[in-house]
C-alpha cells in the first residue's frame, strides 16, 4: 500500500473518538491518583480528613477506585480499543459519528456522577461495584453501546483475520457485561431513591461480589491491557509477535480459568470449603496461561534488547509485563489457603493490587499511550528524554509503594497472630496501626513519585500535541503565503 | 478443527468465548443457592429491627467496610481477639452482605456488647478521645437528626429480596410464631416509624434523648452485630459439619 493511501485511510479512520477518550484518560489519572495520594496520606496523618464528611477515608476510597480503573483504565481501553480496531480491520468505526460519541459521554458522566455521589454517601457497599443503581443503569446502556461499535466494527474488518488483540478485548467486553450486570442486581428503595438492596445476601451475595471483585481484575484489568500489548508491544518493538500458537493458548486459557478463582478472597470465611479450595487450584493453574502471555510478550523483542537501551516506550512495555510476571505469580502464592491466613485482611493484598495496578495496567497504558498519541495529532513526541525520566520516578514509585506494604502487611499479620509464653494474645490491635506508620509514609511517598511521573507525562504529551498544532498552522500560513505569491 | 475458522468468524469467537468465560461462575455461584447446609442450621438469627436497618444503611454509606471486617475466621488469634468465628447464617439477612476485605481497624462481627452505649457514642465522635493511637476519622455529624420518613420504603425493598418482614396479618403471624411477638412487631410494615421512634427511645443511645440521630441508628446496629446466636446452646463440633 502506497503512503498515498495510508495517509488516505487515516482521515477516515474515526481518531476524534480516540482521542476525546486518551485526553479523559489522563484526566481521570490525575485526579484519581491524587485522591489515592490523599487517602494514602489521611492513613499515615489522620488529622487530614479534617472531620469534613465528604474527604473521610471511607468515602473517598471507593473515588480512588473508580477513578483509577474505571475512570483512568476505563476511558484507556475505550481509546485504544478503538484506535486497535480501526486499524487492525482497516475499516472506519461503526455507528457513524454519534454512536462512538454517545460511548463517550455515557461513560464520563456515569464516572463523573457516580464518584461525586460517592462523597455525599451514596454507595451499593460493594467493593469496585460502589456505584448507585441508576449510574449502573447508566454504565449498562453504554457498555451496550460500546459492544455493539466494537462488534459491527469487526464484522466490517477488510481482512478476513481477527487479529489477536481484538479476541483480549472482545473477552474483556462480554466478561464485564455479565459480571456488571449479575453482580448489581438489586431492588431500588423507590424509583426517585438512589439507595437500593442487593438481591443476594450474606455468602451468595459475598461469592457473586468477588466473582465479580476479582474478575474486574481479570477482564477489565487484565484482559482488555492484554489487547493493548499485544498490539502496542509488537508495533513498537517493529517485530511480530513471539508466537501466535502461545497467544490461542495465553487466550482461551486466561478466559476459562480466571472466572473460578474470586473464590479465593473469601478464603477461611463463612463459604463453603469446597468452593475456595477450587478457587485455589484455578488461581495456581491461573499462574501458567499468565506467565506464557509474559514471556510471549517479552520474547518479541528476542534480538532487539537494544532497545531497551535507546527507547524508554519499549522499556515501559517490557517493564509492565515484568511487573505482570511478578503479580500474577504473587497472586496465586497469596491464593493458597495457609499463605492468605496470614495476608488476608492486611495490606499485603493492597500492595499486591498496586504492583497489578500501577507495575503493570498503568504502564503498558503508559508505553501504549506515548506510542499512540504522537501518531494520533500526526506529531513527533516532544522529548524522549522526559520519558526516561518519568520511567525511572514511576518505577521507584511503585518499588517503595510495594515494598511498604509488605512490610506493613506481613508485619501485621505476624503481629496479630503471634502469642506470649503464657499463650495469651502478644500484642492488642491497635499496637499494629501504630507499627504500619512508617510504611504508611513511605507508602504515601511512592505515590507522590508515581503522581509525578504522571504530571510528566501530561506535561510532555500537551507539549507534542502543542507542537503538532503549531505546525499544522505553520503549514497552513505557507500554503497562505504561497497561494498569495501566485 | 482448526483454530484459523474461530480467527476469521467473528459470531464463534463470541459465542465460544461467552461458553468459556460462563462456566467458572455457574458451577461456584448456582449451588450455593441449593445445597443445604451452605448456610448452617442454628437459632436466634433474626432481621434488624428497623432502627438497626437505617443504622446498617447508615454504616455501608459511611464506607466502614472499606477498614473494618464483620469475618472472623476459624483461627486461635482470631476467636481470642474477637469471639467465636463467623456463621454464614449470621449474614443471612444482610444485603449486601459487609465482610470487607481488609483490618485497617479491627473486626465487628462480634462488636456488639463489649462496650458501652457511651463509649460507642464517644469513639464515634472523637476515636483519639478514647484510643489516641486510632488512625479512624471522627464523624461528628453522627449526631445529626436521622431521617427515616423512608423506613417503610426500605423495609419493602429488603422484603422484596427477602428479608421477612410482613406487610399482611398472615406474614406477621407467622413471624411471631418464628421470632416472637416483640421483634414481630418491629418487623410489621406499617409499624415501621412508631417502631423506629420507640426504639430510639427504649435506650440511652446516643446520650440526646431529645432527637433520634443518625448515631442512635449506628450505636443499635452496633450493638447487635453478632449478639444473635447462643454459642453455649450448641456443641463445639457442631458447626464444623457444616463447612
Amino acid at each position: 500500500m502506497s503512503a498515498s493511501t495510508v495517509a488516505g485511510m487515516a482521515e477516515q479512520y474515526n481518531y476524534d473518538i480516540v482521542k476525546k477518550f486518551a485526553i479523559m484518560a489522563m484526566v481521570w489519572a490525575l485526579l484519581g491518583m491524587s485522591a489515592g495520594l490523599y487517602i494514602a496520606s489521611e492513613l499515615a496523618w489522620p488529622v487530614l480528613n479534617f472531620d469534613i464528611a465528604e474527604i473521610t477515608f471511607g468515602r473517598l476510597r471507593p473515588v480512588h477506585t473508580s477513578l483509577v480503573v474505571f475512570g483512568f483504565g476505563g476511558s484507556a481501553l475505550f481509546a485504544t480499543s478503538y484506535y486497535i480496531v480501526q486499524r487492525t480491520c482497516q475499516t472506519p468505526l461503526w455507528g457513524g459519528k454519534w454512536l462512538p460519541e454517545f460511548t463517550f459521554w455515557g461513560w464520563q458522566l456515569s464516572i463523573g456522577i457516580g464518584v461525586i455521589l460517592y462523597m455525599m454517601g451514596y454507595t451499593q457497599g460493594r467493593e469496585y461495584a460502589e456505584f448507585v443503581w441508576p449510574i449502573d443503569l447508566g454504565i449498562l446502556v453504554t457498555w451496550v453501546a460500546y459492544a455493539l461499535v466494537f462488534t459491527m466494527t469487526i464484522r466490517n474488518r477488510s481482512q478476513p483475520h481477527i487479529y489477536v488483540a481484538l479476541w483480549f478485548y472482545m473477552a474483556f467486553i462480554l466478561a464485564t457485561a455479565i459480571l456488571h450486570i449479575f453482580n448489581n442486581l438489586a431492588v431500588p428503595v423507590a424509583w426517585n431513591s438512589l439507595d437500593s438492596y442487593s438481591l443476594f445476601s450474606g455468602v451468595q451475595d459475598a461469592m457473586t461480589q468477588w466473582w465479580y471483585g476479582h474478575n474486574a481484575v481479570g477482564f477489565f484489568l487484565t484482559a482488555a491491557f492484554l489487547g493493548m500489548m499485544y498490539y502496542f508491544v509488537p508495533k513498537q518493538a517493529g517485530r511480530p509477535i513471539y508466537s501466535y500458537r502461545l497467544s490461542i493458548v495465553h487466550f482461551w486459557a486466561l478466559s476459562f480459568l480466571y472466572m473460578w478463582v474470586g473464590a479465593h478472597h473469601l478464603h477461611w470465611t463463612a463459604l463453603p470449603d469446597w468452593v475456595s479450595t477450587l478457587a485455589a487450584t484455578f488461581s495456581i493453574l491461573l499462574l501458567l496461561p499468565s506467565w506464557g502471555g509474559m514471556i510471549n510478550g517479552i520474547m518479541t523483542l528476542s534480538g532487539a534488547w537494544d532497545k531497551l537501551r535507546t527507547d524508554p516506550i519499549m522499556l515501559f512495555l517490557i517493564t509492565a509485563l515484568a511487573f505482570y510476571g511478578m503479580s500474577t505469580f504473587e497472586g496465586p502464592l497469596m491464593s493458597l489457603k495457609s499463605v492468605n491466613a496470614l495476608s488476608h485482611y492486611t495490606d499485603w493484598t493492597i500492595g499486591h493490587v498496586h504492583s497489578g495496578a500501577l507495575g503493570w495496567v498503568a504502564m503498558i497504558t503508559i508505553g501504549s499511550f506515548y506510542h499512540m498519541v504522537p501518531r494520533l495529532w500526526g506529531a513527533k513526541l516532544y522529548s524522549t528524554k522526559l520519558v526516561f525520566t518519568h520511567f525511572w520516578v514511576a518505577t521507584i514509585g511503585i518499588v517503595l509503594y510495594i515494598v511498604a506494604m509488605w512490610v506493613s502487611g506481613i508485619g501485621q499479620g505476624l503481629m496479630l497472630r503471634a502469642f506470649d509464653q503464657y499463650g495469651n494474645l502478644a500484642y492488642t490491635f491497635v499496637e499494629t496501626v501504630t507499627f504500619m506508620h512508617i510504611p504508611y509514609v513511605v507508602r504515601a511517598l511512592g505515590g507522590a513519585l508515581f503522581l509525578s511521573g504522571m504530571l510528566l507525562m501530561t506535561y510532555n504529551l500537551y507539549m507534542t500535541v502543542w507542537g503538532a498544532r503549531r505546525e499544522a498552522i505553520d503549514v497552513q500560513d505557507q500554503s497562505a503565503v504561497a497561494v498569495a505569491r501566485t | 478443527m482448526k483454530h484459523e475458522s474461530i480467527e476469521i468468524n467473528s459470531a464463534l469467537l463470541i459465542v465460544l468465548t461467552l461458553v468459556v468465560i460462563s462456566i467458572g461462575g455457574l458451577v461456584e455461584i448456582v449451588p450455593l443457592f441449593h445445597i443445604k447446609g451452605t448456610v448452617e442450621k442454628v437459632e436466634g438469627v433474626h432481621p434488624y429491627t428497623p432502627l438497626e436497618q437505617m443504622g446498617r444503611d447508615i454504616y455501608v454509606a459511611e464506607g466502614c467496610y472499606l477498614c473494618h471486617s464483620q469475618m472472623i475466621r476459624p483461627f486461635r488469634d482470631e476467636m481470642l481477639r474477637y469471639g467465636h468465628y463467623s456463621l454464614a447464617a449470621e449474614s443471612q439477612y444482610d444485603h449486601p452482605f459487609q465482610w470487607g476485605s481488609k483490618r485497617t481497624g479491627p473486626d465487628l462481627a462480634r462488636v456488639g456488647g463489649k462496650y458501652s452505649n457511651e463509649w460507642m457514642t464517644q469513639h464515634l465522635i472523637h476515636p483519639q478521645s478514647l484510643v489516641p493511637e486510632s488512625i479512624m476519622p471522627s464523624y461528628p455529624w453522627l449526631m445529626q437528626p436521622l431521617n427515616y420518613g423512608d423506613i417503610a420504603d426500605r423495609m419493602k425493598a429488603l422484603r422484596d429480596v427477602g428479608v421477612p418482614y410482613s406487610e399482611t396479618q398472615a406474614e406477621y403471624d407467622a413471624n411471631v410464631k418464628k421470632f416472637g411477638k416483640t421483634l414481630a412487631d418491629q418487623f410489621h410494615i406499617p409499624n415501621a416509624i412508631k417502631s423506629v421512634k420507640e426504639e430510639a427511645a427504649s435506650q440511652n443511645w446516643d446520650g440526646n434523648p431529645k432527637e433520634i440521630t443518625k448515631m442512635d441508628a449506628l450505636v443499635s446496629y452496633l450493638q447487635v452485630l453478632g449478639t444473635m446466636v447462643d454459642f453455649s446452646k450448641y456443641n463445639q463440633g457442631y458447626f464444623s459439619k457444616f463447612r
